[in-house]
């Protein structure tokens, strides 16, 4: 049994799609630890949202686990059939999705949407689910519980929505908490008071987080650890320090090179990273970004480079801090 | 509510004396009458019949008689069914129609809905496709051809099931089957294609990221948005089957409405024409306000204003 919360070692999923196999992860390993908040950045398609929800057993046809090991709170989840992914689904581990527009079943109450995953997991019954429900929304700061459990989800505000959204995913006290782009669907007041709050909650019941975004702000002020994923890989991990002040990737320093700065000159302009993502279909043989790389190398095109670490946990997968290493141990600053 | 059925009141009120006005010009402006026939009628005696029924009097003013008639409940005889009035012509037929009718509206819900989410949760995979070519058959063939290979195969040649009459339930079996089997289809096709929009919805993977059973999500989650679409189909659909087809009821010799719609055209009965056309488009006023009230009962997002 692992000694974290959730280790994911060596992932390897596809999709069987009929154009062909598409690789959306390729070797991604992740460790987290109770209570931690593990930042996952990328661009769309990177595989940010696949890893997560692979952890939950949601990836299903037509993705595929075709290597590694997945183990999340002493359940071997590489191994669990759809039955066992239930029980801890909403349970032990939950996730809170992107649109909390569109995220709550339209036709019936808030109440009953709590409830019902409560009722799913807990030998609770019906009076003392709606007393929990009652709890969870005062928990997650919305006034008047009793008349907004009675409520349709169109009679909420976005950012309200969210917040049951939260609701339902507490409801059992999870592990772990996965927030798919929780806020990107909310306007910035909201987006913050919802971060806030989630934050808070982690403190309180002490759950682990996986945060995934491509906002690069939210992951600066919320985790401890990030991932960066381009091409169904990661990267470059390391702490958010490492991962801001010491980008050891070219593509994690031009992400970095592309957040507007409040104290930019004006008329400066965000410098972009040239390129579409790649093709997960047919993945080119080297380095996944090496297409875009204002660094590439000839054998950047050729091998996919092997991974260099810098310190405890801080690690890229880049032919350049290679070569460096190579040259004398210094960075390629 | 109060309010809102108030006023949908008044709106059939216009709705169907407007079908009444254009119904009741329209057939006097089609050439002939009731009593004329192949045998030559005297003209004494056509006079006769017409002064009988009010018929020689101006248009405007029969119309207006007809009206006032019909506002005080009266609907007039018919003028080919002797003694008959067309109250009564539609108060003994169409409890049999709706009878008929009634069973095959249930039957095609209780295949077309399951079914019709059975092909959306396999979409792609055999099941799917017999589905599919099933209702594609439904729509496209006619009552009158299921009617006659239903009454050539089970009636006549394998002598199952009677092939006139409505006297007992096996009576019904070949009717309700030809009656049920365009909606069921229709059901079908409707449920499928709204079903595989839900079953995409964010809201199904909030559900099975919940932990809930694919029975639970499918049977709670999904087949409540899904079947508005079938509803709204169904509404109207009811009206059209309670009040009989003329194919089927003529071809199982079914004492029905269905017949008198289309026999009282042929025969220029005016009153049973009126009778029978108010009562349709009434039924069907009726059918489309319960059919949005469901709505608002299946979707708490529409307003009724």
């Amino acid at each position: 049994m692992s000694e974290y919360l959730v280790d994911i070692k060596n992932e390897r999923l596809s999709f069987f799609t009929p154009a062909g196999e598409v690789k959306a992860l390729n070797d991604v390993s992740i460790h987290l630890n109770q209570g931690e908040v593990l930042g996952i950045v990328g661009e769309s398609g990177s595989g940010k949202s696949v890893t997560a929800y692979s952890l939950m057993g949601l990836t299903a046809h037509p993705g595929k686990l075709i290597g590694g090991t997945i183990e999340f709170n002493g359940h071997q989840i590489h191994e669990m059939s759809e039955q066992e992914f239930r029980k801890i689904r909403g349970n032990e581990v939950s996730i809170i999705f992107q649109d909390p527009m569109t995220s709550l079943n339209p036709v019936f109450t808030i109440g009953n949407q709590i409830e019902e995953v409560i009722l799913l997991h807990t030998d609770k019954d019906k009076k003392q689910a709606h007393e929990r429900a009652v709890e969870l929304l005062t928990l997650v700061g919305i006034n008047e519980p009793e008349k907004r459990l009675k409520q349709y989800p169109h009679e909420l505000s976005g950012g309200m929505r969210q917040r049951v959204m939260i609701a339902i995913a507490l409801a059992c006290e999870p592990k772990l908490l996965i927030a798919d782009e929780p806020t990107t669907a909310l306007d910035v007041t909201i987006q913050a008071q919802i971060l806030e709050l989630m934050m808070e909650l982690k403190d309180k019941l002490g759950m682990a987080i996986i945060m995934i975004t491509h906002d690069l702000g939210i992951v600066a002020s919320m985790c401890e650890k990030i991932a960066v994923m381009y091409g169904g890989r990661i990267i470059e991990y390391g702490t958010t320090d490492e991962i801001f002040y010491e980008p050891k990737h070219e593509y994690t320093k031009g992400l970095l090179k592309s957040i507007p700065r409040l104290d930019a000159e004006e008329h400066e302009r965000l410098v972009p990273i040239e390129g579409t993502p790649i093709d997960l279909l047919n993945p080119p043989k080297g380095c996944p970004f090496a297409p875009r790389c204002e660094s590439c190398m000839k054998i950047c095109l050729r091998e996919m480079p092997p991974v260099t670490t810098f310190g405890d946990i801080h690690y890229t997968q880049c032919w350049m801090n290679q070569k460096a290493q190579m040259e004398g141990g210094a960075t390629n600053e | 509510m109060l309010k809102y059925i108030v006023k949908r009141i008044g709106l059939a009120i216009v709705t169907i004396w407007a079908v009444a006005t254009l119904t009741y010009f329209l057939i006097n402006m089609v050439p002939g009458g009731p009593f004329l026939s192949e045998k030559a009628v005297s003209p004494q005696a056509l006079a006769a019949l017409e002064a009988k029924y009010g018929l020689d009097k101006p248009l405007w003013e029969q119309y207006v008689t007809y009206m006032t008639d019909a506002l005080h409940g009266d609907f007039g005889d018919s003028l080919k069914q002797r003694g008959r009035t067309v109250t009564s012509i539609i108060a003994t037929k169409f409890p049999v129609s709706a009878k008929l009718g009634g069973t095959a509206v249930i039957v095609s819900l209780l295949v077309g809905v399951p079914l019709g989410c059975a092909a959306a949760m396999n979409r792609g995979k055999a099941l799917d496709n017999i589905i599919s070519v099933v209702a594609t058959c439904g729509i496209a063939v006619p009552s009158f051809v299921i009617c006659t290979v239903l009454m050539y195969f089970l009636g006549v040649h394998l002598n199952l099931l009677p092939t006139f009459g409505l006297t007992s339930w096996k009576h019904y079996i070949m009717p309700v089957i030809s009656l049920a089997f365009y909606p069921t289809a229709y059901i079908m096709r409707l449920m499928r294609s709204s079903m595989l929009d839900v079953l995409g919805q964010d809201y199904m993977r909030t559900a099975r990221a919940k932990g809930l059973s694919q029975k639970v999500s499918i049977f709670k989650h999904a087949l409540r948005n899904a079947i508005l679409p079938v509803v709204t189909y169904v509404g109207p659909m009811l009206a059209y089957t309670l009040t009989g087809s003329f194919v089927v009821e003529k071809i199982f010799t079914i004492p029905g409405l269905g017949g008198e719609f289309i026999g009282s055209i042929t025969t220029r009965d005016y009153t049973v024409i009126m009778g029978t056309t108010i009562f349709l488009a009434a039924l069907m006023v009726v059918m489309n306000v319960v059919v949005d009230i469901v709505y608002k009962i299946i979707d708490p997002r529409i307003k009724l204003k």
